[in-house]
């Protein structure tokens, strides 16, 4: 479905991605792992298009897409939830669910909303309230559900987990693997490497801009060096 | 008490005026973090495109309309042709490209229309109201008439559809807003024609009181930004009420000081506010990336 050739991306003359190539099958959980700087979050934003690239091509349903503007691609069907949440702050829970689904604006965006109420019954209990008043975790439920308000076909997450207690970590986890049995196709980005793999089907290790492993869940999960450098065993 | 009612009805007036100017910044800044300092220029091409189309003939309301359309594409070609193409650039480039834009704009007002002061005949003529032993224009009251419309439409349309939330979002969060799939250059350009009609419009409503030339600009636009400024940039809200303020002080300050200290009002608010009270009146931390 998602199909990332030798990409490479810049900050300024600093090149944060050296050729980075990666395959997200329709239907699967796909997860990228790899340390703090190891350029994940330069991919995904590669891949939405809000992070300029250098070269390589980006191709999705097999047409490129790598020249589309940002809102192009959501339009095609691809959503992302950031890293940090990055909600709109002033505005009601209710409200960036409604922006979320702005690639479809004058459409019926009802039946979504109650649908996100229901994956997340605390969005609902608070919907009147100013998303920058929102827990962690309530920010991280909302942060998906806006991203579910566009009907996406393949949703992008960049470290979901971060920043959240334990028992909302599997919860979290835990609702990716629910969508995922719904029929989304999910990349997954994590720094929580043993939790990601524990619902990925496929999975590719990234370090200092360059995959270094890949393979089943299964099989990176049993690789020597990943034990050792995101296992910790 | 009349002298002081005197002064307030002046206040207010250009006060209202400066609310707008410092609304067409606050829009802007908000949806493309840019500081317009051609922002006076649309209130210049307002007034001069209206005297100058009358004074060819055309019926006043169609000059009117002609000039917020005028001032409109001025607006949007600013937007496209200069601060598209910088997009990226720190926000002192961009200040800088505004003030070009700015010198620009009064240079070519200059050879379309000239280097007189013209006027325009007030709507409801030149005998005023007297109101507790002081008088009020007509005009003046059109005037505040008009800055509440439009910003009771801009509250109603920013607050009220879903289009206004996505100006709202663009400003809060441009990276989450290029996520949903807004096109935040679009907003940008929006932003730029609103801003450009409603300065357009305050110096049509404002020309038969104040005068208009090609320079007008110069000036309203340090007061708009003084206004912005003192009631907290990117506050809706701080805008109107510091433009009100900014008015009502150099009023206050040239009635009962000397006529002289009138401007240099708005620098000293710029001064204090810059080192007493940042974020101004409503305004949020985000002034330290001006
Ligand atoms: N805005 C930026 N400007 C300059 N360098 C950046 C910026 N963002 C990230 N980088 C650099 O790019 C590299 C990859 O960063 P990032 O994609 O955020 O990594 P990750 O998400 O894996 O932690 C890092 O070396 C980081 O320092
Ligand atoms: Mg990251």
């Amino acid at each position: 479905m998602l199909s990332v050739e030798n990409l490479t991306s810049a900050y300024g003359r600093i090149e944060a991605l050296h050729g980075v190539s990666i395959e997200v099958g329709a239907g699967q959980i796909v997860t990228l792992v790899g340390a703090n700087g190891a350029g994940k979050t330069t991919l995904l934003r590669a891949i939405s298009g809000v992070q300029p690239i250098t070269a390589g091509s980006i191709r999705f349903d097999g047409k490129p897409i790598e020249r589309l503007p940002s809102h192009d691609r959501v339009a095609a069907g691809i959503t992302q939830v950031p890293e940090g949440r990055q909600l709109f702050a002033p505005l009601t829970i209710e409200d960036n669910l409604k922006l979320g689904a702005w690639s479809r604006r004058g459409a019926d965006v009802t039946p979504e909303i109650a649908r996100v109420y229901a994956l997340f019954p605390m969005l609902y209990e608070r919907r009147s309230t100013p998303a920058g008043a929102l827990s962690g975790g309530q920010q991280q439920m909302l942060a998906i559900g806006r991203a579910l308000m566009a009907r996406p076909r393949l949703l992008l997450l960049d470290e979901p987990s971060m920043g959240l207690a334990p028992i909302l970590v599997d919860q979290i986890l835990e609702t990716i693997h629910g969508l995922k049995r719904g029929g989304l196709t999910i990349l997954l980005v994590e720094q929580n490497a043993r939790a990601a793999l524990a619902i990925a089907d496929r999975a590719y290790v990234l370090e200092t801009g360059r995959i270094t492993a890949s393979g089943t869940a299964a099989e990176v999960q049993v690789d020597e060096r990943v034990r050792e450098a995101y296992l910790g065993v | 008490m009349a002298e002081f009612l005197q002064f307030a009805f002046s206040g207010l007036t250009v006060g209202a005026v400066y609310a707008l100017v410092a609304l067409g910044f606050t829009l802007i800044y908000n949806a493309s973090d840019v500081v317009n300092f051609a922002q006076g220029e649309f209130v210049m091409i307002g007034g001069m495109t209206t005297v100058f189309l009358t004074l060819a003939g055309v019926p006043l309301p169609l000059a009117a309309l002609i000039a917020v359309v005028a001032a409109v594409a001025v607006g949007l070609s600013l937007h496209r042709f200069a601060i598209e193409p910088a997009r990226g650039a720190s926000a002192v480039v961009l200040i800088m490209i505004t003030i070009g834009a700015s010198i620009f704009l009064r240079g070519a007002a200059q050879v379309v229309f000239d280097k007189r002061f013209h006027s325009l005949p007030p709507l409801f003529g030149n005998d005023p109201i007297r109101i507790g032993g002081a008088s009020i224009l007509p005009q003046s009251l059109v005037v505040l008439a008009g800055a509440v419309v439009i910003v009771v439409l801009l509250w109603v349309f920013i607050d009220r559809t879903l289009f206004g939330k996505a100006v709202i979002a663009t400003a809060a969060n441009r990276l989450a807003a290029r996520l949903v799939g807004i096109d935040t250059r679009r907003m940008g350009s929006f932003s730029f024609a609103v801003s450009a009609a409603i300065g357009a419009i305050a110096g049509i409503l404002v020309t038969p009181i104040t005068l208009t030339s090609y320079e007008v600009g110069t000036l309203l636009a340090l007061k708009g930004f003084a206004a912005a400024m003192l009631g907290g940039m990117g506050s809706a809200v701080g805008a109107v009420v510091g433009g009100i303020m900014l008015g009502l002080l150099e009023a206050f300050a040239a009635g009962y000081l000397s006529s002289q200290y009138k401007d240099a009002v708005a620098f000293l608010v710029i001064l204090i506010v810059l080192f007493v009270m940042p974020h101004g009146l409503f305004g949020r931390a985000k002034i330290e990336r001006v």
